[in-house]
């Protein structure tokens, strides 16, 4: 189970951006959190990733209270979640080629010499050709990029994945191909899924229950709109 | 601000119907309600045409013809075309034969990024350009406004009114066609902003800019209602870039961008990043842009909003526009009839939602014939060699309409 109860977090203390916010995944469930632009969503999904301290507020992960965050996180905990941001320029090291991007969770969880075969294996299943590998995040597109940010968010496994607006920057072909790819992932797996957007059709077609922010966050529980 | 008193003397009067009115509004006009800015445009256009001599005079009196039509409501039936319209329809604002772009890569690696495109907008028109990231869509508004970088190659021609974007000089992109005669909306406002600054101070400048205004109250006034025209929250105008969410940052630069009163916008993917209600009213804007009897070029990859406001679709694969048709045909029946823009549609979540098989090809090694073969369930040995544009669409087995009517005969 991934359990967020009561979360409130954001960038400044006086003005929070999510204000008690709870939302629960079980495992082998794929959610949908739908919102406007600039409510929240992000920062929570952020919280699930274990990328942002909440102000107040626990998250529980496997039954396990998370304590720490970002890279003060226990490594069962932190490798336990993949995530896949909006923008893949963003979060790619322009410095990497795509292979070592990849890659690199392995590195740095010390299983380096799996990784040839682990990238060869996910580049194929996300849908990188050889050449492609062997390029940096400058030489290919926002698609080929986001594909090879969903490979470094499967590479280790993870239990749980959090797709913040993946398919945003992308077009309507590779937004399928990409849902393919973690659908296809979590057949084979069982893994839970934690999907932000803000395009209901996409949300509903691509997961088993769709939840909008207002009914996440408490405001709204108490007085619904 | 100083180039505006001159820049009526060196249009010469062929250009007048379209150079007219970015100087016009200056006359104050910013700051009259919308109900009287077109009285003023018309106004400073004859007193404009009186100061400048008889040459301006016809010119000046089209455009009056056309201010009037506009006033007029784009729902009458638009009156007397302006000159040089033809009897098939009005003269298009943006008129693109046969561009091509090339980069020249070091090693003499050279890549196809926009090949042999055809299209024309006219005023009134929205006109949405689609396709994979990748395929070029980018750079061909970036060769629209001599954006490119200096290792790039143009051929071909793009005419706005009677000027070639592709062969003017950079003094004149800069000081009469970028954000006077085109607005620009861009890919990503988080770039397109200048983060030091608020957004008041730039929509500020822009508005100085653009219209000569100097009156500190008169450009706050203006700055506040180009904010309120494209649903910029004022509360928000004196935070700077990155405290605003992506949303609003799209929405500031496509306040910026209107200033100008642009008689063609370029919009680059302006609706990335935003919520379905926001594209919603992102677009909605734009169409009223473009119902005031402007120009409209939308790139984008969200087909849900290019449904929304287009009148006409431009399908484009790896560099090439392999389909071009109305709007109403290509998302409704008959439906696209090249097979890529048919899988394009196909991969929306609520139509089939699956992938185009494989990968865009590479812009730098392009084959020789249909660059789409590889990934067609269509293709066959023709396939090796490039499709002519026959019509519509540019493929050899292109999907055939199922009711055929006589124009797609002739077609």
């Amino acid at each position: 189970m991934l359990e967020l109860h009561a979360i409130t977090a954001g960038y400044d203390r006086r003005a929070p951006v999510v204000r008690d916010a709870s939302l629960t995944v079980t495992p082998g469930e794929a959610v949908g959190l739908l919102g406007p632009s600039g409510c929240g969503k992000s920062t929570l999904a952020r919280v699930a990733a274990l990328l942002h301290r909440p102000a107040s507020g626990t998250v529980v992960l496997d039954g396990t209270s998370v304590r720490h965050y970002r890279h003060r996180a226990p490594r069962a905990q932190r490798t336990a979640v993949g995530v896949v941001f909006q923008q893949p320029r963003l979060s790619a090291d322009p410095r990497l080629r795509l292979s070592d991007l990849i890659a690199e969770p392995l590195r740095a969880t010390g299983r380096r010499a799996s990784a040839p075969a682990r990238v060869a294996e996910l580049a194929d299943t996300v849908g990188l050709t050889p050449d492609l590998l062997t390029r940096r995040p400058h030489e290919v597109s926002d698609g080929q990029l986001q594909r090879a940010c969903l490979a470094r968010a499967l590479v280790l496994r993870p239990r749980w994945l959090i797709c913040d607006e993946m398919t945003a920057m992308l077009d309507a072909s590779t937004t399928a191909a990409l849902v393919r790819v973690v659908e296809d992932y979590r057949t084979a797996t069982g893994a839970g899924l934690l999907a932000v957007g803000h395009d209901q059709t996409l949300l509903d077609r691509w997961c088993d229950r769709t939840v909008h922010w207002d009914t996440v966050t408490s405001a709204a529980r108490k007085t619904p709109a | 601000m100083t180039e505006r008193p001159p820049a009526p003397v060196p249009a010469p009067a062929e250009t007048g119907a379209v150079t007219a009115p970015p100087p016009a509004p200056a006359a104050g006009a910013a700051k009259t309600e919308p109900a009287k800015t077109e009285a003023a445009k018309t106004e400073a256009a004859k007193t404009g045409a009186a100061k400048t001599g008889a040459a301006m005079t016809e010119a000046a009196k089209t455009e009056a013809a056309k201010t009037e039509a506009v006033k007029a409501g784009p729902a009458t039936a638009l009156p007397a075309p302006p000159a040089g319209a033809g009897a098939a329809g009005r003269a298009p604002v943006l008129s693109v034969r046969g561009l091509s772009v090339r980069f020249l890569l070091p090693g003499g690696r050279r890549i196809a990024a926009v090949t042999d495109a055809h299209f024309d907008v006219a005023p009134g028109e929205c006109l949405a350009l689609i396709g994979e990231s990748g395929c070029g869509k980018s750079v061909l508004a970036s060769a629209l406004l001599g954006l490119l970088p200096a290792n790039a190659q143009t051929a071909g021609s793009a005419h706005l009114g009677d000027l070639d974007l592709l062969t003017a000089g950079e003094r004149t992109l800069a000081r009469t066609v970028r954000g006077r005669r085109i607005g620009l909306i861009p890919q990503s406002p988080a770039a397109h902003l200048t983060p030091v600054r608020t957004i008041r101070s730039q929509t500020e400048e822009t508005v100085a800019q653009l219209t000569g205004e100097r009156n500190r109250s008169a450009l706050r006034t203006a700055a506040e209602q180009a904010a309120r025209r494209a649903e910029f929250p004022l509360d928000h105008l004196d935070r700077h870039p990155h405290e605003l969410s992506g949303g609003l940052a799209q929405r500031a630069a496509t306040a910026l961008a209107l200033i100008g009163d642009a008689p063609l916008l370029l919009a680059d993917e302006p609706t990335t990043g935003l919520d379905r209600d926001l594209v919603d009213r992102t677009v909605d804007e734009l169409r009223r842009h473009v119902d005031a009897d402007r120009a409209l070029l939308i790139i984008t990859h969200d087909l849900a909003a290019a449904e929304r406001v287009a009148d006409r679709v431009a399908v484009m694969y790896a560099g090439r526009i392999v389909e071009l048709s109305e709007a109403d045909a290509f998302f409704g029946a008959p439906g696209p009839r090249h097979p890529y823009s048919r899988g394009l549609l196909e991969a929306l979540p609520d139509r089939s939602f699956t992938p185009i098989p494989g990968l865009p090809p590479e812009l730098g090694d392009l084959p020789d014939g249909c660059a789409f073969a590889p990934r067609c369930d269509r293709a066959t040995g023709l396939c090796a060699t490039l499709p002519p544009v026959t019509g519509p669409v540019a493929c050899h087995h292109p999907v055939p309409a199922p009711a055929r009517t006589p124009e797609d005969v002739r077609a």
